[in-house]
């Protein structure tokens, strides 16, 4: 009997876990109904947001700036939303799907958790984002830039997931564009490390280039971890290719940076990386090797973002006592104002000064999204999440000297022309 | 008769079928690439010296494991944080010294710095673990070492987190280094000959040092048999220390080659040459000395010429991020064919 019963609940157990919120039916909680479900703040609680950023590791930079994206935005509102004051919980997502899985599950262990902030990279995203949203919890990425999280044909357990970061279907075509067109490249070769963020980015660049009349002479392949990047960059070599594009991460890619001119035919070949190295972490990972090389990613300058991006910047500096470490504070700072607007159009109040939002109605709100006016640009939202206003430049590397970091003049946008 | 002729059908043909296949697959690899002709004679010779230079650290790390192992029929977890420590001390010593010009300068004298304090680091973090962590369990059931190993490893990681930081720290550039050497009408990295020269005097002074000296003696005594070596008059508890500190130089010394070759150390940078090492250890045979020297530069030389040799034949686009693949299907094919390592793991009589 004990056996039966036992099979029963793990039977129900499964179901539940095979089928997304949806399905457990409308939730009524105070003045609010809503198919997923309400989350019930009570007067003088926290309203509780989860952020789920890389902060530790070799690509700790790019997780911490966003973080602080995060708190100018809290920062913003004076600490408090609705009159209840805002809390943030923060988890270490890692830059890896273990990491990101570890992350979204803590979060939406968390009943009291509103909307979440992440994931920093996309390879976070792609198995954390579904476990955020089976738990009703929509998250809005500021610097995922993976073309698979909002494909049209995207899965719907990633219905919940937005991002304020371009997609990389743009930043390919322009660092494939700047390839043909600026740099005169007919034969290039590309390498990512298997994650979503890489592998789609160095897809795209060499789609692109092809159809730009180019010939792709290697589409490489390297694990996270390794360091000898001698051996694939001499295979690499022997295809003769005048551009290298490796869209990765810090510490691989100051690994190649370094090794490539090492390596006998890839002397002269012209080096190019992507957001991802888009931080003075990376110049100290590859040292002066770095020196004349190419980075594609969002346009940071003054004259692309105007005086509010130049205002927060400062407000940045006066805080944390430095210039920001990476490239996606600014959308990650929007995705968490646009978290607040969504909350503020869809929370209702009862009479004691409870506050109920709906799940659903969340990220309904979120997704109708209308020409948001952020310090990135007017941000629209897609049907499948993708809300950025994208403005993709090339920076060329001056003196490869991390203390000189300082996107707009070192490293210097040297594409498409203004 | 029957019986055992049903046993051979099913594990026995399985295995076969599988080492047959293994090798086909390998030989069809090697052919295909072969004809292609896409790598010249000096692109093999430049695999073949990249893959030992990154063997060569790998082996120097695998001696630390493999003593140990010797000695204490203990896998040593926290030695990847061993190498990690030397290395990752020593950057703030090699950056001080890069911009006081003495690197530049007298690259000899600044690098025996470095390497000195890198090596009593390293020396000073693994007699730590051994006295803090081992000693106290020393005759705990065997699992319990082992996991208390991967606790000191996570434990050494975090606090050089906490005292250096999470971000990445590059050692700066030695003018002397830089550059190429000709050998006989092929050119090899003036940073390569340093690791191979440094990391094959560093295997034979300790096989030296093991084989012929008193205290060498002692630690093989005290390696085949404990108690026996105590009954002769050997303290064992000082043998094993003098183990965890050679382990903990060679392992320091590796971390300043691993520098010298790839400049970047960070909290996290002895876990994947930590456990490449330990394959190494156990592919030459662990607790073999010069085991794990052959290992470590058999696991280098795989890694570096395995992806264009046998893959790029198969037809396998960007067969490098296969290279870890490669390492263990052959670390599980050493083992097929020989189950104790390429030298064997007890060699009672004649083992270092």
């Amino acid at each position: 009997m004990r056996q039966i019963r036992l099979l029963v609940v793990a039977a129900v157990g499964l179901a539940l876990l095979a089928v997304g919120p949806s399905a457990a039916g409308p939730v009524t909680l105070g003045p609010v109904t809503d198919a997923v479900g309400v989350v019930r703040i009570a007067r003088g609680q926290p309203i509780v947001l989860a952020s789920w950023q890389v902060i530790s590791g070799p690509n700790a930079s790019l997780g911490i700036d966003q973080n602080r994206g995060i708190e100018l935005a809290i920062e913003d509102k004076g600490g408090r939303l609705l009159d209840h004051p805002i809390r943030l919980i923060r988890e270490d997502s890692g830059c890896n799907a273990e990491g990101g899985v570890t992350a979204a599950t803590r979060i939406a262990a968390n009943r009291q958790v509103v909307a979440a902030i992440g994931s920093t990279c996309s390879s976070e995203a792609v198995p954390g984002a579904p476990i955020l949203w089976r738990a009703g919890i929509v998250t809005v990425s500021g610097s995922n830039t993976a073309p698979v999280l909002t494909a049209a044909n995207r899965p719907a357990t990633l219905t919940g997931y937005l991002r304020t970061a371009h997609n990389d279907q743009v930043q390919g075509r322009v660092a494939a564009q700047f390839a043909y067109f600026a740099q005169q490249v007919r034969r290039a070769a590309t390498i990512h490390d298997g994650s979503p963020y890489a592998e789609g980015l160095a897809n795209v660049f060499a789609t692109v280039f092809r159809t730009l009349g180019g010939t792709v002479t290697a589409q490489e392949a390297i694990s996270p971890g390794d360091t000898d990047m001698r051996p694939v960059l001499t295979r690499i070599a022997t295809g003769n290719p005048q551009l290298l594009y490796y869209p990765i991460f810090v510490a691989e890619g100051g690994h190649v940076t370094r090794q490539a001119r090492e390596v006998a035919g890839l002397a002269r070949t012209i080096l190019m990386g992507a957001d991802g190295l888009f931080a003075p972490d990376f110049l100290r990972a590859a040292g002066p090797a770095a020196r004349g090389m190419f980075l594609s990613s969002p346009d940071l300058s003054p004259e692309a973002l105007g005086p509010r991006y130049q205002r927060l910047l400062e407000r940045y500096r006066q805080k944390f006592g430095e210039r920001p470490p990476a490239a996606f504070h600014a959308h990650t700072y929007d995705a968490t104002h646009m978290i607040f607007a969504a909350i503020e159009r869809v929370a209702r109040k009862d009479a004691q000064g409870n506050t109920y939002i709906g799940r659903r109605a969340l990220r309904d709100a979120l997704f109708a999204t209308r020409n948001f006016q952020g310090v990135t640009g007017t941000l629209t939202c897609t049907a499948t999440g993708d809300c950025a206003d994208p403005k993709i430049v090339v920076y060329e590397v001056f003196s490869a000297n991390p203390e000189r970091w300082e996107p707009g003049t070192d490293p210097k946008p040297v594409f498409p022309r203004r | 008769m029957r019986r055992g002729l049903a046993r051979l059908t099913f594990i026995d043909l399985f295995l076969w079928g599988f080492r047959l296949l293994v090798i086909l697959l390998v030989l069809y690899g090697t052919a295909g690439t072969l004809r292609a002709g896409r790598y010249s004679a000096e692109q093999w010779f430049d695999f073949v010296i990249f893959g030992l230079a990154q063997g060569g650290i790998y082996a120097l790390i695998a001696l630390g494991y493999t003593m140990v192992y010797g000695i204490l029929r203990m896998i040593n977890f926290a030695h990847g944080e061993v190498f990690m420590s030397g290395a990752f001390t020593a950057y703030f010593l090699a950056i001080w010294l890069g911009a006081s010009g003495v690197l530049d300068r007298r690259p000899l004298v600044g690098l025996a710095l470095v390497l000195a304090l890198a090596v009593a680091v390293s020396t000073a973090v693994a007699l730590l673990v051994e006295r803090v962590a081992y000693r106290p369990l020393r005759r705990a059931p065997r699992l319990v070492p082992l996991i208390t190993a991967i606790g000191a490893s996570f434990f050494l990681q975090y606090t050089f987190r906490g005292l250096y930081g999470a971000g990445i720290k590059a050692y700066p550039e030695i003018a002397l280094f830089v550059g190429e050497v000709g050998v006989g009408g092929f050119t090899i990295l003036r940073t390569q000959v340093v690791v191979l020269v440094t990391a094959a005097m560093m295997m034979v002074a300790l096989y030296l040092f093991v084989m012929r000296t008193r205290t060498g003696k002692a630690m093989r005594a005290v390696a085949e048999d404990k108690d026996t070596a105590a009954l002769m008059g050997i303290d064992v508890d000082r043998i094993i220390v003098v183990t965890f500190a050679l382990g903990g130089a060679a392992a320091g010394v590796a971390g300043i080659l691993y520098a010298l070759v790839f400049k970047q150390v960070h909290f996290f940078m002895g876990f994947i040459p930590g456990i490449k090492a330990f394959t190494a250890a156990v592919l030459g045979g662990i607790g073999n000395i010069p085991g794990a020297m052959l290992g470590g530069m058999f696991l280098g030389v795989v890694e570096s010429v395995g992806p264009a040799l046998f893959l790029d034949g198969l037809g396998i686009v960007a067969p490098y991020q296969l290279k870890d693949v490669i390492a263990f299907t052959m670390l599980v094919m050493v083992l097929i064919f020989r189950p104790s390592g390429i030298l064997g793991e007890r060699l009672a009589g004649k083992r270092a």
